[in-house]
């Protein structure tokens, strides 16, 4: 095959959006946990335990594990785009960065799933 | 060893005129190639600030035969009327189609070009001055060169950059087809063989210590021309711009005094109302300098040393400052270190252009005298820009008649090497046996020059004799001793030694080949303005009395004519003044009064 | 300021004599008149015709002498010799990131390439008018800080993106180019424009690290020009 710099592959805008959004849904969270925390519900794991299985709580910490999973695949994906310069190896670490972020995105499901 | 290229066209030069005159080519569907010794936007039109001309008439009511008729009493009655006429004409097409390649001029509020005053340019046959100047802020130049280089990578013109030419190829029936060049980034050396060889070099200010001239304009067109045995035109005739930094020698473009800057002496005087009544800072260059030059002269220089004087604009908003001259403000920071809002600018005359060149006609082809007329065409060989004399400056050029100029004669002598080409197709002339025994002799004899002079000493010698002997004011004696004195350098220029022998990137072998091209330059002007003895325009001696029959030493009787210098023993010939304009009546003769 | 002795620590190379790159420690009396490195430059030449560099305007405005200054990259001819302190070794190296030709001359073809990328010339169908196209001296404004850019390669040079990916990622010069062409109400050429960019290397590449703004000669400020363009894609999108 040819050597040619391979360019346009006419993506990025939605990764890079979807880079800021995910990572707006994160800092809510944080926010939100934090005074959480600052009241007190860390004191005991029954208050814990109501305030994490609360509806509201259920959305948005799903909401954020994902957004988490995502920030996380674009993030890493652009610093092996950056510095992993052989196709081959590229590839690799892609997928195994995808398939670790989708494994600990499961996990990290079912954990709040059990609550 | 010399690997020869085969173009229809080639093109010595990417500044405005190169640029321009590629356009008309590559869009002509040409085969050629654009040789340039710095990237394209490096060329020195870069620098250009202030405007370029064109009576577009969006300010206020402008004619064409006004700019010409400012044009030719600024060229003194030297420029040729046919010339200057068809550049007047032309003006309005070449800016608008600039502006439909997309060059950011400023605009006014109703969309159109902005336009400023400028030195020289009035309404009216002289009336007063006009908005004459399309500007892009004070980075026309800069704007401009870009959006032709921009124009044609999109023609996709051929560029060989950081290549260097060497000389020019002729035949034995004088005919051009081409030039030698060496690829700096390797030194192997090429022959471009074309139909049709256009120079662009630009001018060779760097012939003076003080210049507001880049390293590079070195006048390389104007020495492969001269050794090539093609006569210089008007050589005497350097402009030295009013305003140049003093002790730096950048730039400050005359749009300053055209957006109401004002310069004053060390007593704070508006020195100009005495000079130029009427036009005051906005007179034509020549003036405004000797003015400078007289005061300081008489000791009302500013300074410890009393040697410069003051250009004023603190007194206009910082506003307009900052929209229309954002550059001047940046200029005087770094280079004069005050705050141009607050304080004047420290300014000195400064070598800037060169009136005369390489001799063409409005066609932008190159004409020497010959046995059926005095202006001959040279088969294959074109000129423009800085580098040609068509010869529309004249003894002093207006401010923003210089780019207009390259965009003219750029177009016009892409348009004659295309109708040439079209019209007549031939298939290229061969080239002589002796095509690379120039070249080869000065690389050689560069090469293995022992005990030598010094490159650097020599240029600074010839510098300085070319301020001392051939400056601002020139005195009959000086000259003389100035012909002496650049001969001699001129034997040193023969002999300069390189320590560094690389093949890759030898900037020391560009410096000593561009010192060649300079010394030309150089001999050629000392020995014209030895040689001729009256004032005109920026040539101006002291024995040249101001009589009624000779206005401030102008003699028409004797002098109204150009001057052409040939290497070939220093030989001077003279040719007459084209006064007859194309279509119009001759602008008659008269004082010069601003 | 009187006479000064400047001392030298310079990149060299010449690889028709040397093996490898080496430093040279070299010094220079300088006088009063010389106010930029550039100056300084050109007397050290005189010195040792060896040294190779670029050099063309002396005023800032053609671009060619952009190189690494004590580690910062800048224009030789803008930099002001009173701003070295004295005794101070004064390190010149050429611009990162590109190929070494001889000394301080970069090869600047990776550069232009991505320039030329982003078809850098206004695009415009409409039958040519006879005068000019009109633009408001507002809309005018718009390219203020978008068409001075004399491509002295100072920004891409010093972005660390551009040093990993100089073939896939446009750069800062570029990108600014980009936005000057798409910020001009004359261009029509808008979504074909952002339709080349929209690409994870040529465009997105950019962390915004900021260091093309730290390091124009001209006050420029391409990572500005960056978010514009991606401002636009957005809201093409939405």
């Amino acid at each position: 095959m040819v050597n040619r710099k391979l360019v346009g592959a006419h993506y990025g805008l939605i990764d890079w959006l979807v880079q800021r959004i995910t990572g707006v849904v994160m800092a809510v969270f944080t926010v939100v946990v934090g005074f959480a925390l600052s009241e007190g519900v860390g004191s005991s794991y029954e208050r814990w335990y109501g305030f994490m299985s609360s509806t509201p709580m259920r959305f948005i910490s799903f909401l954020c594990i994902v957004s988490l999973c995502w920030h996380a695949w674009i993030g890493v994906r652009d610093t092996w785009m950056d510095y992993v310069q052989p196709a081959g190896i590229k590839l690799t670490l892609h997928v195994l960065t995808l398939l670790s972020v989708i494994g600990c995105g499961g996990w990290a499901v079912q954990i709040l799933w059990r609550l | 060893m010399i690997t020869v290229r085969k173009f229809d066209a080639v093109i010595v030069g990417a500044g405005g005129a190169g640029l321009r005159a590629a356009i008309q080519l590559s869009e002509a569907g040409l085969k050629t190639a654009v040789l340039s010794k710095v990237f394209p936007t490096r060329s020195h039109t870069v620098a250009a600030q202030g405007g370029v001309a064109a009576s577009l008439g969006n300010s206020e009511e402008d004619h064409w035969h006004w700019h010409m008729y400012d044009t030719v009493k600024g060229s003194d009655w030297l420029g040729d009327q046919d010339a200057i006429e068809f550049m007047c004409r032309k003006a309005n097409e070449v800016v608008i189609e600039l502006e439909h390649y997309g060059m950011p001029f400023d605009r006014l509020d109703n969309g159109r070009i902005y336009q400023r005053p400028f030195g020289g340019h009035m309404s009216n046959f002289g009336e007063k001055p006009v908005r004459r100047s399309c500007a892009a802020a004070d980075r026309t130049g800069h704007a401009m060169l870009h959006a032709m280089y921009q124009r044609n990578i999109k023609a996709n013109t051929q560029f060989f950059v950081e290549w260097l030419a060497l000389d020019l190829i002729r035949d034995a029936e004088g005919d051009v087809l081409g030039v030698t060049a060496m690829e700096m980034e390797t030194g192997d050396l090429y022959a471009f063989h074309a139909k049709a060889t256009i120079f662009a070099t630009g001018g060779a200010g760097r012939i003076y210590y003080s210049s507001t001239n880049a390293f590079i304009n070195t006048g390389d067109g104007a020495g492969m021309a001269a050794r090539a045995g093609i006569p210089l035109e008007d050589m005497e005739f350097w402009q030295f711009h009013p305003t140049g930094v003093a002790g730096a020698g950048v730039l400050i473009t005359e749009g300053v005094r055209g957006e109401g800057g004002i310069l004053r002496n060390s007593q704070g005087e508006r020195f100009m109302e005495r000079y130029a009544p009427n036009a005051k800072d906005l007179a034509s260059r020549d003036v405004v300098s000797r003015a400078m030059v007289t005061e300081i002269n008489e000791g009302r220089g500013c300074g410890p040393n009393k040697d410069f004087v003051l250009l004023d604009i603190t007194h206009l908003p910082p506003e307009t400052i900052m929209k229309r001259l954002p550059g001047i403000h940046e200029i005087a920071l770094q280079f004069a270190g005050v705050d141009a809002l607050r304080e004047p600018i420290p300014v000195v005359p400064t070598c800037h252009y060169q009136m005369g060149g390489i001799p063409t006609n409005f066609k932008g082809q190159v004409v020497v005298p010959g046995k059926r007329s005095q202006n001959e065409i040279v088969p294959g060989f074109y000129a423009a820009g800085e580098c040609a004399c068509a010869s529309v400056h004249g003894a002093n050029r207006l401010g923003t008649n210089s780019l207009l100029d390259l965009l003219v004669f750029g177009k016009s002598a892409g348009e004659s090497a295309v109708d040439e080409m079209k019209q007549s197709p031939k298939p290229h002339k061969e080239l002589p046996t002796d095509a690379f025994d120039r070249t080869l002799e000065r690389l050689n004899r560069l090469n293995t020059q022992k005990d030598g002079a010094s490159v650097h000493e020599t240029q600074l010698a010839m510098q300085r004799s070319m301020q001392k002997h051939a400056g601002v004011f020139r005195f009959a004696d000086l000259l003389k001793q100035g012909v002496q004195k650049i001969l001699e350098v001129q034997k040193d220029v023969e002999r300069t030694e390189i320590k560094d022998k690389s093949q890759v990137f030898n900037t020391a072998r560009v410096e000593a080949l561009e010192l060649d091209n300079l010394i030309e330059v150089a001999v050629a002007t000392m020995v014209s303005a030895e040689a001729r003895k009256e004032s005109r325009g920026a040539h101006v001696r002291d024995d040249a009395p101001d009589t009624p029959e000779r206005p401030d030493g102008r003699d028409d009787v004797n002098w109204l004519k150009h001057s052409l210098w040939f290497k070939d023993e220093n030989r001077l010939e003279y040719k007459s003044v084209n006064l007859r304009p194309l279509t119009v009546d001759t602008i008659a003769l008269k004082k010069r009064a601003y | 300021m009187t006479k000064r002795i400047l001392k030298f620590n310079i990149y060299r190379y010449d690889p028709d004599v040397d093996r490898k790159p080496y430093l040279q420690d070299i010094e220079v009396e300088v006088d009063a008149t010389d106010r930029k490195l550039l100056d300084a430059l050109v007397k050290l030449k005189a010195k040792d015709d060896s040294i190779a560099f670029r050099r063309s305007c002396r005023e800032g405005v053609c671009g060619s002498d952009g190189m690494n200054i004590n580690g910062t990259n800048g224009l030789a001819c803008l930099a002001d010799l009173s701003t070295f302190p004295d005794g101070k070794t004064i390190v010149l190296r050429p611009l990162p990131g590109l190929p070494v030709i001889r000394d301080l001359i970069v090869d600047m073809t990776q550069f232009f390439k991505q320039y030329h990328s982003i078809k850098p010339y206004l695009i415009n169908n409409d039958p040519l008018p006879e005068r000019e196209r009109l633009q408001s001296p507002e809309e005018r404004e718009e390219l203020n800080g978008l068409y001075e850019c004399i491509l002295c390669a100072c920004c891409s040079t010093a972005c660390p993106t551009f040093w990993w990916n100089p073939d896939k990622f446009v750069g800062p010069a570029g990108l600014l180019a980009a936005y000057r062409f798409i910020a001009d109400t004359r261009d029509q050429a808008t979504n074909e424009r952002l339709d080349n960019l929209e690409d994870p290397y040529r465009l997105f590449r950019c962390h915004t690290i900021m260091n093309c703004v730290e390091v124009c000669p001209k006050g420029l400020n391409p990572t500005k020009a960056i978010g514009k363009i991606k401002d636009m894609m957005v809201r093409r999108i939405i």
